[in-house]
């Protein structure tokens, strides 16, 4: 866990993790369906359904439909989720037939690094791709969720090296180089509709479709998200600023992660 | 019909040096205990195919025993990096590693095609992705195509299938005419077997009856070469109903998996001077 933000003005004391993942909760609404990613998306899916959205429908790609964890999952594919679903289904039925017909509302993605058009990648950094400086996973589940996901959300802690001009490698596609991009290459979701960083939230441009910076969290300035960004960093006229965690966000979170902590 | 054997034997008789192997099992009921039987009997130059390498490749991969990796996912779930894949495709340590890697829908349609009998499976996929170029016209063997649909005339993605040499899943029950029978998250297990030459099924255990139970996948005996009882096999993972997901052990892989000699030592200790099946 980060150390506090020392920046935050509220009564309450919480780190930037702790308002990123409130404000990726914040994000779902009640009774959609979240093809939710490990990591950050997971506690925020999780959180989401432990405060305003108890009828999310949270979508593992291990093929469990429905879970309903008590205590946060380290991996994709713990007992928990499998003990808690609605249905569970091989991966590959997972795939061809939740996934692809463009069943699911929401994709709920992180990344190592991310683009201005919001394509992510995942798979190597630096070098070339048979030897590259930093070998990451790769895929797994990203590519089809950003392609075939009614919509995409993105949370990832904003650096300059997560937040580059290019991705070294294109895994997951957001708009590509952008406008008329996503129907070019029949990708049938509408991309990533929001990028939510411990900085506050972009979200792409009407036009030109590049991400743009919208909301900030309390106490950040938009001088220090454009700092924090590899390329030059659009603000909107008037970004908002969103409100820090409530009281009752953040017990919900604590006690989520706590189940992760404690074990 | 499947001959039930010790996990030793099955692994001596099953797989062979340059072998293409599917190891499957998705976070749930991965067999470890075969995969470390593997390591114990030396093969290497294998082709090891698996949608999440998980540390069950890390290990084997960091062993000396692989040549090349087909995969969609190589990270410690939860945690971070499998570092003995990293050291290997970073720094060709022990050996150099060529891969192919795919996305999860893409790896899993690739076994469907295999368990069908078909040269290839077709979906929505990879288009605008660097993973359709570096499985393309340019690769020295492509696995990714576009395809036109002749009905529609819409381009679609095709993916060559994958057949392995050999399968090996570990599952809750066999009887003891080798059916075998898994449930919970049931991943590509079921694909993977009938996709391969042959196959391995370490089980919990080995019964007189196997009690139906909804929802349960069913091997046939006849669909299976060899059964071997290997309880905990699937340890760090998990076979549900029988045991739970060992996180701390995956935690606790991150420090052994970092730093060579730690590893090596991990290798001696747990995996060389260990008898077959109680790694």
């Amino acid at each position: 866990m980060k150390g506090l933000n020392p920046a935050a003005i509220s009564d309450l004391a919480y780190t930037a993790d702790e308002m990123m993942t409130v404000a990726a909760a914040r994000a779902l609404r009640d009774g959609m369906t979240c093809f939710v990613g490990i990591g950050l998306p997971s506690a925020a899916a999780n959180l989401a359904r432990a405060t305003h959205a108890p009828g999310l429908v949270l979508i593992y790609e291990s093929g469990t439909i429905g879970a309903k964890p008590t205590e946060l999952p380290l991996s994709i594919g713990d007992g928990i989720l499998a003990e808690t679903a609605d249905a569970v289904v091989s991966v590959p039925e997972i795939f061809n037939y939740w996934l692809q017909p463009g069943r699911i509302d929401a994709g709920f993605l992180s990344a190592a690094q991310i683009d201005k058009f919001g394509n992510i990648n995942t798979t190597v950094i630096g070098g070339d791709y048979e030897r590259p400086r930093v070998r990451l996973p790769g895929a797994g589940g990203a590519p089809e969720i950003a392609a075939s996901c009614r919509e995409v959300i993105v949370v990832v802690r904003q650096s300059r090296r997560s937040f580059v001009e290019r991705v070294d490698f294109v895994t997951s596609v957001g708009y590509g180089s952008g406008p008329g991009d996503r129907e070019r290459h029949g990708l049938t979701g509408a991309g990533p509709k929001k990028i939510i960083t411990d900085l506050g939230v972009l979200e792409p441009d009407r036009v030109t479709l590049e991400f743009t910076l919208t909301g900030l969290f309390p106490g950040v300035s938009a001088a220090t998200a454009k700092e924090r960004t590899g390329w030059d960093l659009a603000v909107a006229p008037d970004p908002e600023i969103i409100a820090g965690p409530t009281p009752a966000e953040l017990d919900a979170l604590r006690d989520l992660q706590g189940t992760v902590n404690d074990r | 019909m499947a001959q039930i054997v010790s996990l030793a034997e099955a692994v001596r008789r099953a797989i062979h040096d340059g072998d293409a192997v599917a190891m499957e099992g998705f976070t749930h009921l991965i067999p470890f205990a075969a995969g470390h039987e593997v390591i114990r009997q030396r093969r290497r130059d294998l082709t090891l195919i698996r949608m999440t390498p998980d540390l069950i490749y890390d290990q084997l991969i960091g062993a000396g025993c692989a040549r090349k990796l087909i995969f969609s996912w190589g990270g410690n779930p939860g945690v971070g990096s499998l570092h003995r894949f990293r050291d290997a495709v970073e720094h060709a340590w022990p050996t150099d590693l060529e891969i192919e890697e795919h996305s999860h829908a893409g790896m899993a349609n690739r076994y469907v095609a295999g368990a069908s009998g078909l040269p290839f499976a077709v979906l929505r996929g990879y288009n605008g992705t660097g993973l359709e170029s570096l499985n393309g016209d340019h690769s020295a063997a492509p696995t990714i195509q576009p395809i036109t649909c002749p009905f529609t005339g819409e381009t679609l993605t095709a993916v060559a299938a994958i057949r392995p040499d050999v399968a090996v899943i570990h599952a809750q029950r066999a009887d003891r005419s080798g059916n075998v029978q898994f449930w919970g998250i049931a991943g590509v297990q079921k694909e993977a077997v009938l996709a391969a030459q042959r196959s391995v099924v370490t089980v919990e255990e080995i019964v007189d009856r196997l009690d139906p139970r909804s929802g349960a996948v069913v091997l046939p005996s006849w669909t299976v070469s060899y059964v071997a009882h290997a309880p905990g096999g699937a340890h760090p993972s998990y076979a549900l109903g029988y045991s739970v997901r060992d996180n701390d052990y995956y935690v606790a892989w991150d420090a052994i998996s970092r730093d060579r000699d730690a590893f090596t030592r991990w290798l001696d200790d747990h995996v060389y001077a260990v008898p077959a099946g109680q790694s």
